[in-house]
């Protein structure tokens, strides 16, 4: 399906947050996840299911002031 | 030392990671510097963010993230909970931005999401400006630390309103105050820690610098000496002249 990750468009096979990580090369990073705007917490991405469209944020802790 | 949300921490310099030369300097700058707590931000992950997270744990200081960028309550609550989850700390360095040119605090919604945070469990350091009834606010909402902008972030102008920082700390004499953001020289450093706040949080003024890890140092002994300035119970200020060599005694030479 249609997804957007990190702003970029991508078509996955995937159909939860935990299977788009892994499609992203991202399944054993640390990082957090949030889909359109709501966090979904790590235990929760297994079964967090995706639709069509859906707007997927995966952040590191980068550098900052 | 400064004591947040019944933490201690080692030093009153609050150090950012951003911009600095390299990811050597940067570590070298905190070993400098004697940091006592380093602030970090969240961004899309692609493919620096795990080196980068293993930099920050090995510079032996706590990790403040912060929600820099948001222009929301929303999106800074998302970007704090996500903060929780992968740096294990329930702190989080609250920014709102409401103004793109000054990166000045939207109060309304800083208030707002700082409410929501500590509902939420969280230990929020917001980053406001010094108007003491927005801190009031910020204070009911569950924050146990204000710190107030001592100008625009980057510009390195010192503290822009010194009268207004100083009624603040009069104001919250037992709040834990940081003067966060604006410091460009070692001096506005020193001349916050005079006025008695518990510490200085500063990035672009060392990462920037032609030599960032002097520059670190030269922030460190400042911070430390006004520190011990205003330990030391300073004069007050006075408009006319007072000699300060004895009157009494001086030879009639007339």
């Amino acid at each position: 399906m249609k997804l957007t990750i990190n702003g970029e468009p991508r078509e996955l096979a995937a159909t939860t947050v935990a299977e788009a990580l892994a499609a992203e090369g991202l399944g054993e990073a640390r990082v957090a996840t949030a889909l359109n705007g709501d966090f979904v917490p790590a235990a929760l991405r297994a079964t967090t299911v995706l639709s069509p469209g859906d707007a997927l944020e995966v952040v590191a802790p980068m550098q900052g002031g | 030392m400064p004591v947040f949300y019944g933490t201690e921490v080692a030093s009153p310099l609050m150090l950012g990671t951003a911009q600095y030369p390299s990811p050597a300097i940067l570590a070298a700058a905190f070993r400098a510097s004697g940091a006592g707590i380093a602030t970090v931000s969240l961004r899309r992950e692609a493919g620096g963010g795990q080196d980068f997270l293993r930099l920050i744990e090995g510079l032996g200081v706590p990790i403040l993230p912060n929600t820099a960028g948001c222009h929301s309550a929303r999106e800074a609550i998302t970007t704090a909970q996500m903060a929780r989850e992968l740096l294990g700390t329930d702190w989080i360095k609250l920014e709102v931005i409401g103004h793109t040119d000054l990166l000045s605090p939207d109060v309304f919604q800083l208030v707002e999401a700082a409410r929501e945070l500590t509902a939420q469990g969280f230990r929020v350091f917001p980053y406001c400006t010094e108007d003491l009834s927005v801190c009031d606010r910020l204070l009911a909402a569950g924050c146990e630390v204000l710190m107030p902008w001592g100008a625009p972030i980057g510009s390195g102008l010192g503290l822009a309103n010194p009268h207004g920082l100083r009624a603040l700390r009069a104001a919250f004499p037992d709040v834990p105050l940081v003067v966060d953001a604006g410091i460009g020289l070692p001096s506005h450093a020193a001349q916050a820690m005079e006025m008695g706040y518990d510490a200085v949080l500063l990035n672009t003024a060392v990462a920037k610098a032609g030599d960032p890890v002097a520059m670190a140092r030269a922030m460190a002994g400042a911070i430390e000496s006004g520190r011990a300035a205003c330990a030391a119970d300073p004069i007050e200020p006075r408009d006319m002249a007072t000699p300060s060599t004895p009157v009494i005694g001086k030879a009639f030479l007339a």
